[in-house]
């Protein structure tokens, strides 16, 4: 608990920083909807023209007079990629920054086994994720209600647990590559979460790199598909959770065994 | 029971050298002294210990307990004070302290504040804003505030400057007092001709002597003054020969007949012959051959 309880202060600010960033952006798109849908007989009919474009972002499945259909693509794109960036930079770092920042003598010269460092370090960014996700769909349900929307919560809920997802896949990743750096890895953190957002353009786009879908996470949280089909796509979910699960595990192996500098 | 033993321990840093071979016993209550230049292996031989890095063969046991297996076990036990200790950035000097007291999940407060006192350690400050000798305090502290049965420091004295040093070997003193095993690497000989009973030396990762400072110090060589003149040429056993207007000195390991006659026929207006420091002694371990003995 304390060690959780040092990394969740230690993050704090990156905390703040992107919570407020994604969550003030989201509620700028819910509240620029209701000017939005007057408009958006036209507006619907350039996004739905505009080829790969289109298909890319999923806006050809989707409704944008509606508010869910608006939603799962706007307020999607920045819960869905910015999150992505925060999960993966959060656990990019968490184990290898004590060597970059050389406090890991002091932190592994007290008497917490390697495991139960690692396990303190994983609740933390779990935990951080979990409150940033919960903060920001409290945002955006208030938002909406206060824009004087219905809240569509079946759609509201899935899409949000989907990015939840998403990142913790993302995380579970990072936090694995994290265990063999040495140096800061905000560079790792970022490129792989950008990598998996543009391998599900091009996935979207190119009929014959539909397989990307199954590496990237963002393949089953694809806000179009979701609100369609009801649920994400299993076998994707599944190959995802497997992806993340493995870097958890590789994080202990090689967090348990490596030597210190 | 030992508070140190070491086994055949060896450690490779890839194919780089970091320890080989090392022999080590240190009794409970001991003051020892770990001596050796920078890249000798002494921070490799205490990270193997406190179990940072993993040997690559060989064994040791601190406190009875195996460093692989029971490795909490002798942290919970070891307070260590890392050559550079830093700290995470943005914490104040007592959140550093109640961090390492809650890792231990020990309540050090009253220990803490009496070594903070006396080290005067403002506890305020940010460890970031702090120069190197008081962050050097902070790990101090934190090796101390949990009484442990057995206290390694790497090179502790650098950045203290001298009242300070005084302080901190008083209190090294009183815990080693109270049954605190002390083990000191450093490479400030004094430091540990003051304040070590027992000293071992380790050069390019092998130990290559290990005994009572007194014995170590205790050497058939000498240091040897001369005033005037002599022909030193053919006389073996020279070693950190100086030569100054009218004065040479050396360091003798060679045989005292030999000297005697060669003095004698030199012109000799004084002579002085003394015991070498350890730091004579220290150098003249390093410039041997390896296998070579006194």
């Amino acid at each position: 608990m304390t060690l959780i309880k040092h990394e969740i202060k230690q993050g704090k600010i990156s905390f703040m920083i992107w919570t407020a960033s994604i969550g003030v952006l989201m509620m700028i798109c819910i509240f620029l909807f209701p000017e939005m849908k007057s408009q958006m007989e036209d507006v619907s009919d350039v996004f739905s023209s505009m080829g790969s474009f289109t298909e890319a972002f999923g806006m050809d499945r989707l409704n944008f007079g509606t508010l869910i259909g608006f939603y799962a693509v706007e307020c999607g794109n920045i819960l869905g990629l910015g999150g992505a960036f925060y999960a993966s930079l959060c656990a990019v770092g968490i184990l290898g920054k004590e060597e970059k920042d050389r406090t890991a003598e002091f932190l592994l010269t007290h008497p917490v086994s390697r495991g139960r460092i690692v396990t303190g370090k994983l609740f933390a960014v779990f935990g951080q994720i979990m409150a940033m996700n919960l903060i920001i769909y409290a945002l955006s349900t208030g938002s909406i209600a206060a824009i004087g929307e219905k809240i569509p919560w079946k759609e509201l809920n899935l899409l949000h647990f989907t990015y939840f997802l998403l990142q913790m896949e993302l995380a579970g990743i990072c936090f694995g590559i994290s265990a063999f750096l040495r140096k800061g890895g905000v560079g790792v953190g970022l490129g792989i979460a950008a990598m998996m957002y543009f391998l599900n353009l091009v996935a979207n786009i190119a009929g014959t790199a539909e397989f990307l879908k199954y590496l990237t996470p963002f393949g089953y949280a694809e806000g179009a598909d979701l609100v369609a089909n009801g649920a994400p796509d299993g076998g994707m979910t599944a190959v995802g959770l497997v992806f993340g699960a493995a870097g958890v595990i590789l994080a202990y192996l090689e967090y348990c065994r490596k030597d210190i500098h | 029971m030992d508070a140190i033993n070491i086994r055949n321990l060896t450690k490779h840093y890839g194919k780089a050298r970091g320890i080989e071979q090392v022999n080590l016993t240190v009794a409970q209550g001991e003051f020892f002294g770990f001596i050796g230049p920078n890249g000798a292996g002494k921070s490799t031989t205490i990270r193997t210990l406190l179990g940072l890095i993993g040997p690559t063969s060989g064994s040791a046991a601190v406190c009875g307990l195996d460093i692989v297996k029971d490795k909490d076990k002798i942290l919970a036990q070891t307070g260590y004070l890392p050559s550079e200790a830093m700290f995470y950035a943005g914490m104040r000097v007592r959140d550093v302290l109640k961090l390492s007291a809650d890792l231990r999940r020990k309540d050090c407060r009253e220990t803490a504040s009496r070594l903070c006192q006396r080290l005067q350690l403002d506890t305020g400050r940010k460890v970031e804003e702090l120069s190197f000798g008081n962050r050097k305090k902070v790990g101090i502290v934190c090796a101390l505030q949990h009484d442990p049965k057995l206290l390694i420091l790497d090179e502790p004295t650098s950045g203290l400057d001298p009242l300070m040093q005084k302080e901190f070997f008083d209190i090294l003193r009183e815990q080693n007092k109270k049954g605190t095993t002390v083990f000191l690497s450093s490479h400030i000989l004094s430091e540990i001709q003051h304040n070590c009973a027992r000293a071992a030396i380790i050069r390019e990762g092998r130990i290559i002597a290990c005994d009572s400072v007194e014995a170590l110090s205790r050497t058939n060589a000498r240091r040897v003054t001369v005033h005037g003149s002599v022909d030193l040429d053919k006389l073996e056993g020279i070693r950190d020969r100086r030569d100054e207007p009218g004065v040479v000195s050396f360091l003798y390991y060679g045989n005292m007949d030999s000297l005697l006659q060669v003095l004698a026929a030199g012109r000799i207006s004084d002579l002085s012959v003394s015991e070498p420091d350890l730091e004579e002694i220290f150098m003249y371990y390093y410039e041997k051959k390896d296998g070579d003995r006194i």
